[in-house]
């Protein structure tokens, strides 16, 4: 498909290397790794190999440490509600406003079972308040839940900390990785993190397969019990063919990360100069400073998300955007919101998320057709007028909100 | 992607009277921030005959906010200001060939701007009284503050009266949760807890079973008053669905009724009619049995205005 792909935030195409490997568990090595004969004897190994290859691009002390699960969602539930099954006097959870729904949600319905959340703020760059985390850490606190990296903005958490702290008070420590594992380097045996997330479709694996990291010594409650798969604490028999596909990908994403932290980073910042250079009232939000080097996002003010995403779309570029017009919600993303950047703005961010696929070209041509497909929507707008900001387009366009 | 109608990609890519109308003598702002939308229409009307004769648009908004902005402004052209009025949103995502559920606000926010607009040329002042909530049932587009004014309005318990009086729920039922969760929060305003185990008023009951009421409390006359008040008291929810309810008959505890419009062939005509035929035993305080009906007069039928 034609096209240029700036969504990898969202989920990344399947390296052709892990589709070449994952082929043969669908159609030769289709047996159950559990069972005795010939069409499932090379699927324990190869599940096996697979494993190895997640502990060395995650730095674990072991392989056992690995524990395959369907998606990252299921492994940051797994995380959270093991913590609560195994300290069941433990009634806080400390995590932050800005986590992903997988999480957000899971700790929103937790409250209706009488636990108590405490929910880090965040900065208007969306930076944690470290002061504010010590103070909350405390005995009554089952599990720490923080981001390794936002999804939307790409900023990155000061997690290997927060574990030191976490651990200091006697409090598990749970870090939803999903946007970082492949992005930035990661030794988890050098730090205190208890448990990890991480999700195969972000690296270029299949979607429908993630991992749990579990440090050894952590009590752990399963979510799903049955069969003895992952050593019983993921019951359900192994999706072979993906783990197979995770495991290339992350051997590939340790191949690549250099090349992830210097070009796919120029193409980035590439893509932000052009587009700051030659569009006006466009601000990057959050930490430009600190975070992923694959994510750009950037508020489009007095414009809406969802028809900037479409006219790119026209242009054959794919990106997202955390206007609520495209979720279908009412509110524009809790991530800006928490961050306190205008709804005006808060409509108009779009997402640019690259990958090791795009090219410098494919990043020119974005930079070309941008600033048109701004000032098309700009021209409609009522608080926009000739080349600025309607003249106080506070008072000037004020209108009837509901 | 939202699945947008063909009408609705070409009204974005192609937007028709877009920006400000030179020599307008009237301007609609309208808005909801929070959801993204905000809508500047500005009318040239001609003092004389009252006719729209040139209509703009600036729209800070999605995809479905600018196509219907820009179809609202094709419709209204020619049209004077009282024709202008009986556009409808629903009118609005009919001329787009339909928007998704999530964006029917979108029309709606068309509508008030042409309301708003009008007010303003004829030196009134437009406010707006419509809340939007959280979207709760995708198949009929109701949201959470409808739910919750029509649970306390009418004091409903259960899942299935909330989906009698509003649709909400009516359909792939993956709303349940989230109807049950507004419920549980409606009853405890009220001191009470929700019961997921109880069930909807009253058990399907044979009719014949329950002796049609004569004397004792109601007279017939006022049987039939207050059953005419409830169609009274419904019409104006079903018009603005561009339906309608006429009393046809009434005969023991058989209330026949004729549904006209929009509700006559609406999947949920059953739904709407359980809504009012719960209302009208609330009314009564019997057992009633409202029976949809063709249009024709019984000989022995009560008229009641059309
Ligand atoms: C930070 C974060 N956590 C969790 C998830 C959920 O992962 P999955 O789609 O594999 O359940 C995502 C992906 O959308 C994510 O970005």
């Amino acid at each position: 498909m034609d096209g240029i792909y700036l969504d990898n935030n969202a989920t990344t195409q399947v390296d052709l290397e892990v589709v070449e490997e994952m082929l043969p568990f669908f159609t030769e090595q289709f047996g159950n790794p559990s069972s005795m004969h010939q069409f499932g004897n090379k699927v324990g190994f190869a599940i096996k190999k697979a494993r190895e290859q997640v502990q060395s691009l995650l730095g674990a002390a072991h392989d056992s440490e690995i524990v395959f699960t369907s998606c990252g969602t299921e492994s940051d539930s797994t995380a959270i509600l093991s913590a609560l099954k195994a300290y069941p006097k433990r009634k806080e959870i400390i995590t932050t406003v800005i986590e992903h729904p997988a999480v957000l949600e899971l700790c929103k319905h937790l409250e209706k079972e009488d636990y108590t959340i405490h929910y880090l703020k965040v900065d208007e760059k969306g930076r944690l308040d470290m002061e504010q985390y010590q103070k909350l850490l405390s005995p009554e606190v089952a599990i720490v839940s923080v981001m390794w990296a936002n999804n939307e903005t790409g900023s990155l958490f000061p997690v290997v900390e927060m574990a030191e702290m976490a651990h200091a008070a006697g409090v598990l420590f749970h870090t939803d990785a999903v946007q970082a594992v492949g992005k930035v380097p990661i030794d988890l045996k050098a730090t205190k993190i208890d448990m990890l997330s991480l999700s195969g479709h972000k690296l270029h694996a299949p979607k429908g397969i993630g991992v749990l990291y579990l440090k050894r010594g952590t009590r752990f409650r399963p979510l799903l019990r049955g069969g003895h798969q992952e050593r019983g604490r993921r019951a359900g028999t192994e999706n072979a063919a993906a783990i197979v596909g995770l495991g290339v990908a992350c051997e590939l994403a340790a191949k690549h990360m250099a090349f992830e932290q210097s070009e796919v980073k120029a193409m980035r910042d590439r893509l932000q100069q052009g587009i700051l250079d030659a569009v006006s009232h466009c601000f990057v939000t959050g930490d430009p400073s600190n975070r992923l080097p694959n994510t750009l996002n950037v508020a489009f003010e007095y414009i809406e998300g969802e028809a900037i995403l479409m006219l790119l779309n026209k242009d054959g570029i794919a990106a997202s955007s955390g206007s609520a017009c495209t979720s279908g919600s009412l509110e524009p993303s809790h991530v800006m919101r928490a961050m306190g950047i205008p709804f005006t703005a808060a409509h108009g961010t779009v997402r640019f998320s690259l990958s090791r696929f795009n090219t410098p070209e494919e990043i020119e041509k974005v930079i070309q057709v941008v600033p048109g497909v701004v000032a098309k929507l700009r021209k409609l707008s009522p608080y926009w007028s000739e080349n600025g900001p309607a003249v106080n387009c506070q008072t000037s366009f004020a209108p009837a909100y509901a | 992607m939202w699945d947008y109608s063909e009408t609705v990609k070409d009204h974005f890519f192609n937007p028709r009277n877009a920006g400000e109308v030179a020599s307008a003598n009237a301007t609609g702002d309208v808005g909801s921030i929070s959801c993204g939308d905000a809508l500047r229409l500005q009318l040239k009307v001609n003092p004389e005959t009252e006719i729209i004769e040139d209509a703009g648009f600036q729209t800070f908004g999605c995809g479905s906010a600018i196509a219907s902005s820009s179809a609202l402004t094709e419709m209204i052209k020619g049209k004077t200001l009282d024709e202008a009025l009986k556009v409808t949103n629903q009118d609005i995502a009919d001329y787009l060939q339909g928007l998704p559920p999530e964006k029917m606000h979108c029309s709606v926010m068309g509508r008030e701007a042409l309301q708003a607009a009008i007010a303003d040329y004829r030196g009134e002042v437009w406010k707006d009284d419509h809340e939007e909530g959280e979207l709760i049932c995708k198949c009929f587009a109701v949201d959470a503050v409808m739910i919750e004014d029509t649970i306390r309005a009418n004091g409903l318990k259960t899942v299935e009266d909330v989906t009698n009086y509003t649709k909400a729920g009516g359909g792939c039922s993956s709303c349940h949760e989230g109807i049950e969760e507004i419920l549980g929060k409606v009853l405890a305003e009220r001191g009470e807890t929700f019961d997921p185990e109880a069930r909807a008023w009253p058990e399907p009951i044979a009719s014949e079973t329950i002796p049609a009421p004569t004397a004792g409390k109601l007279t017939n006359l006022q049987r039939i008053k207050k059953i005419e008040a409830v169609i009274e008291a419904v019409r104006p929810t079903l018009q603005a669905d561009r339906g309608d309810i006429e009393l046809i008959d009434v005969q023991g505890n058989q209330v026949m009724v004729h549904l006209v419009g929009a509700c006559a062939g609406c999947q949920m005509a059953g739904l709407t009619l359980g809504g009012v035929q719960q209302q009208m035993m609330e009314a009564l305080g019997e057992f009633i049995h409202v029976v949809p009906v063709a249009k024709k007069p019984a000989p022995v039928s009560i008229s009641v205005r059309g």
